[in-house]
């Protein structure tokens, strides 16, 4: 590396598989708020049986100097197994799940029904004045979605975060 | 149904975990017993640490038994900093034990201390009863939320079956790789109900495995880039005391072979020996000026187990602007942090010099000899400023200058030394007493230089130097101290006493506190806001008071003596040494500027430009 270092902000989604053991979310988390690093995303969950390992998904942003030392610093915390910068590694399917709740009535009801088709979102709960949509998809489809259906009583979002993976055969 | 002895159950619970590891011992005694017994068999010789209700039952069982040696510290900060002193003095891991809540809480200094000069420490914490964690229990701290960010790791045991491997672990976590704190939060129960005890685990630990061996191709890249140095300098740091004796060796050999200038910071003094011509002094803030010049100018440089850390770098943007860069670190994370590097090896340094000198002789390549004896010649040209000259008025009652105290006290260690074989541990505080230890006291050995380098803790010293005392009863034990510092431990006067500890304490007074009046003056027009060290203790007095010895010089011409009956002395010692209270530490480069934008001193002949120093921008103004 030369100096001055690449300034340009990337994004990147690191997996991290831990030991599934208390405080490790905590471990994780702090370190990026001690050190000064964005969460845009993070996501947790055992991937093993009993006792086993936990996948954390975190999807991030900085310059290359930060994103190396992110993938450092979570590599040297004790209970962490492995690390991956999958948007480095090769290419991954990122995606995230939203459950979508609209409340209204009239054309606006109807009209985020026919969006909610074409985006392949699924009716979860319906009412006679709300619906729940279920998505999964990226981000990115996630938000065009959110931000369609804002004008047609949009009244709240839940949304899971990013689970990701790498393509192929390679494996974290 | 078939009876079966018990005998049959144990024969094959081992034959089948003894493929695991070793055999577990199915013996329960009581937690407190298991946990002293897993620190016996870590090699624990001693705790320092401080009783308090939580703990109870870890003190009833070190009560009943004599293989541990537990001292008795008077403030929790200083069981970690003595802690800190044995571990950094022999190698081995120091070992704390602590109460709940405050306890725990008090201890969180040392523990950050120990993070940032990667010092192995196992801390072990008392906890109210896991049924009452989270209930806001009489002396309830959420210890391990709270040492989180303080330490390497840290575990609340929640299971008794857990007890005997988690102290296993945390011995292990905190030696291995670049070492550091770990904390064991341990509940009362715990400690009370019966556990089984296991031995130490013969299996490598499931995910913390740090690389301890060289890439032989970034070796083979590092000896290609030394061997075509025109300008080369070796940085070296506090990670090649950490790897141990025969680190030190290896870089010796190293050096020599290689006839390349090396430099050190402040935690790595003592790595390679001060006097060697080769030795170019600490760089750094304080460095010398032929050390930071050689840094910015040369073309390549190997920087073993230092971190770039900003007291070394200076202004990053304008730090040796034209080298190619070796980085040796055991921790990964320190790769490319601050400043990026060409040739990173990820290494314990022991291993990874060693490789470089077999790489260096198997490597047919000539160096640039010529051009490494004119480097030499322009670094001799920088030597012959000699930054760190001074001038001591030799005249009776003349004041004493801080750098002459430190350069006496040195001189006399070493005619003790030498007729006494007597050895000489240092320890010091923060501020510029510290600096000055670090120019003036030249170090030709490892492990013989306590200072608190990555946190700056004040009081640190006198804890560090008690821990010391414990490890290397013989030795002369000295803190280098500030009169404002030592009052920030200076409880652990009474510990001294209790275990006839003959530490010596060495206070420069110049009744300020003396970097923040240095920086006030050179930063801030001179307006000494709250740094004067208004209504001190007679220091006489007050080692008479803790069971020493006080002694005081006042002049230039008591110094030598006070120095002398301090060395002779056999209890614990407070010299007072009345010092110019005007000196300011140089050479100096200001937070903000580049290694070449050095300050040298009065003998040199620099002055203040609009009331603040040369070099010093708006910038530099902000970082501390």
């Amino acid at each position: 590396m030369a100096y001055p270092p690449d300034l340009t902000v990337r994004s990147a989604t690191i997996a991290v598989l831990v030991e599934n053991e208390a405080g490790v979310l905590a471990r994780v988390i702090g370190l990026f708020s001690g050190r000064g690093y964005n969460i845009d995303s993070l996501t947790v969950a055992p991937v093993e049986g009993d006792g086993g390992r936990s996948r954390i998904n975190i999807v991030t942003s900085g310059t290359p100097m930060v994103i190396e030392q992110i993938k450092s610093q979570l590599d040297r915390l004790v209970p962490v197994h492995r690390v991956s910068d999958l948007t480095q590694d090769g290419p991954h399917i990122a995606r995230e799940m939203a459950l979508v709740k609209v409340i209204g009535a009239g054309n606006h009801r109807a009209e985020a029904l026919r969006l909610a088709d074409a985006f392949r979102a699924r009716v979860v709960d319906a009412t006679t004045e709300s619906f729940v949509f279920e998505m999964t998809g990226q981000t990115e489809k996630i938000d065009a979605f959110v931000d369609l259906m804002r004008p047609l009583g949009l009244a709240e979002v839940s949304r899971t975060g990013v689970a990701a993976i790498a393509r192929g055969k390679r494996i974290i | 149904m078939t009876h079966r002895s018990a005998k049959f159950y144990l024969s094959r619970i081992m034959t089948q975990t003894e493929t695991l590891q070793a055999a577990p011992v199915t013996v329960l005694q009581s937690g407190a017993e298991v946990l002293l017994r897993a620190l016996k068999d870590q090699g624990v010789e001693v705790i320092f640490g401080y009783p308090g209700g939580a703990v109870l039952p870890i003190y009833d069982a070190i009560f009943q038994q004599n293989a541990i040696r537990h001292i008795l510290v008077r403030h929790e900060q200083a069981a970690v900093h003595a802690a800190e002193g044995y571990a950094r003095s022999t190698g081995r891991v120091g070992c704390v034990l602590v109460t709940s809540g405050p306890g725990a809480t008090n201890a969180v200094t040392g523990l950050v201390d120990a993070l940032m000069d990667s010092i192995p420490i196992v801390c072990l914490t008392g906890q109210v009863p896991t049924h009452l964690i989270g209930n806001d229990a009489f002396q309830e701290a959420d210890t391990t939320g709270i040492t989180r960010p303080a330490t390497k790791h840290n575990y609340l045991v929640k299971k008794s079956e857990d007890l005997a491997r988690v102290v296993h672990e945390a011995f292990y976590v905190a030696r291995s790789g670049r070492p550091g704190p770990v904390v064991i939060d341990l509940p009362k129960d715990i400690l009370i109900n019966k556990a089984p005890y296991s031995e130490k685990p013969e299996t490598p630990h499931r995910s913390y495995r740090p690389q301890t061996a060289p890439d032989a191709g970034q070796i083979a890249k590092a000896v290609a880039l030394l061997k075509g140095a025109r300008r080369p300098v070796i940085y070296t740091g506090g990670g090649v005391i950490n790897a141990g004796d025969r680190a030190t060796a290896a870089l010796i050999k190293l050096v020599r072979k290689t006839g390349f200038p090396t430099t050190s910071t402040l935690m790595g003094l003592g790595a390679y020996p001060s006097n060697d011509p080769l030795f170019l002094g600490m760089l750094g803030m304080h460095g010398t000026y032929e050390a930071n010049l050689a840094m910015h100018g040369c073309d390549v440089m190997l920087n073993v187990g230092a971190r770039f850390d900003d007291r070394v770098t200076g202004r990053l943007n304008a730090f040796s602007p034209d080298s190619r860069k070796i980085h040796i670190d055991i921790d990964p994370s320190s790769i490319n942090k601050n400043v990026p590097v060409e040739v990173p090896i990820i290494a314990d340094a022991t291993y990874a010099l060693e490789a470089l000198c077999d790489a260096w002789d198997a490597d047919d390549a000539k160096p640039h000899t010529a051009d490494l004896a004119s480097w030499w010649a322009e670094i001799e040209v920088w030597r012959a400023v000699k930054c760190l000259k001074f001038t001591q008025t030799t005249a009776k009652g003349g004041i004493i200058k801080p750098q002459h105290a430190i350069q006496r006290l040195y001189d006399i260690t070493r005619e003790n030394e030498a007729k006494t074989g007597q050895q000489t541990y240092i320890s010091t505080e923060v501020g510029q007493h510290q600096m000055w230890a670090a120019q003036y006291f030249r170090f030709d050995q490892p492990n013989r230089w306590m200072t608190s380098g990555g946190l700056g803790t004040m009081g640190y010293g006198l804890p560090a130097a008690m821990g010391v005392q414990i490890a290397h009863p013989e030795a002369l034990c000295i803190d280098i101290a500030g009169e404002a510092s030592i009052l920030m431990n200076i409880q652990e006067m009474a510990t001294l006493a209790q275990y006839r500890l003959p530490v010596k304490v060495f206070i420069l007074n110049n009744r300020y506190m003396g970097m923040v009046r240095q920086w006030q003056e050179l930063l801030h027009g001179s307006r000494y806001s709250e740094s004067y060290s208004e209504a001190l203790p007679d220091f006489v007095k007050l080692a008479d008071a803790f069971h020493g010895v006080g002694m005081r010089a006042t002049s230039v011409d008591e110094l030598d003596d006070v120095i002398r009956a301090m060395i002779a002395e056999p209890r614990a010692v407070i010299a007072e040494i009345c010092v110019d209270e005007t000196e300011n530490c140089y050479p100096m480069i200001p937070s903000g500027a580049a290694h070449n934008d050095m300050i040298l001193g009065p003998e040199h002949g620099t002055a203040l430009q609009n009331g603040r120093a040369a070099g010093l921008t708006d910038e530099g103004l902000v970082l501390v």
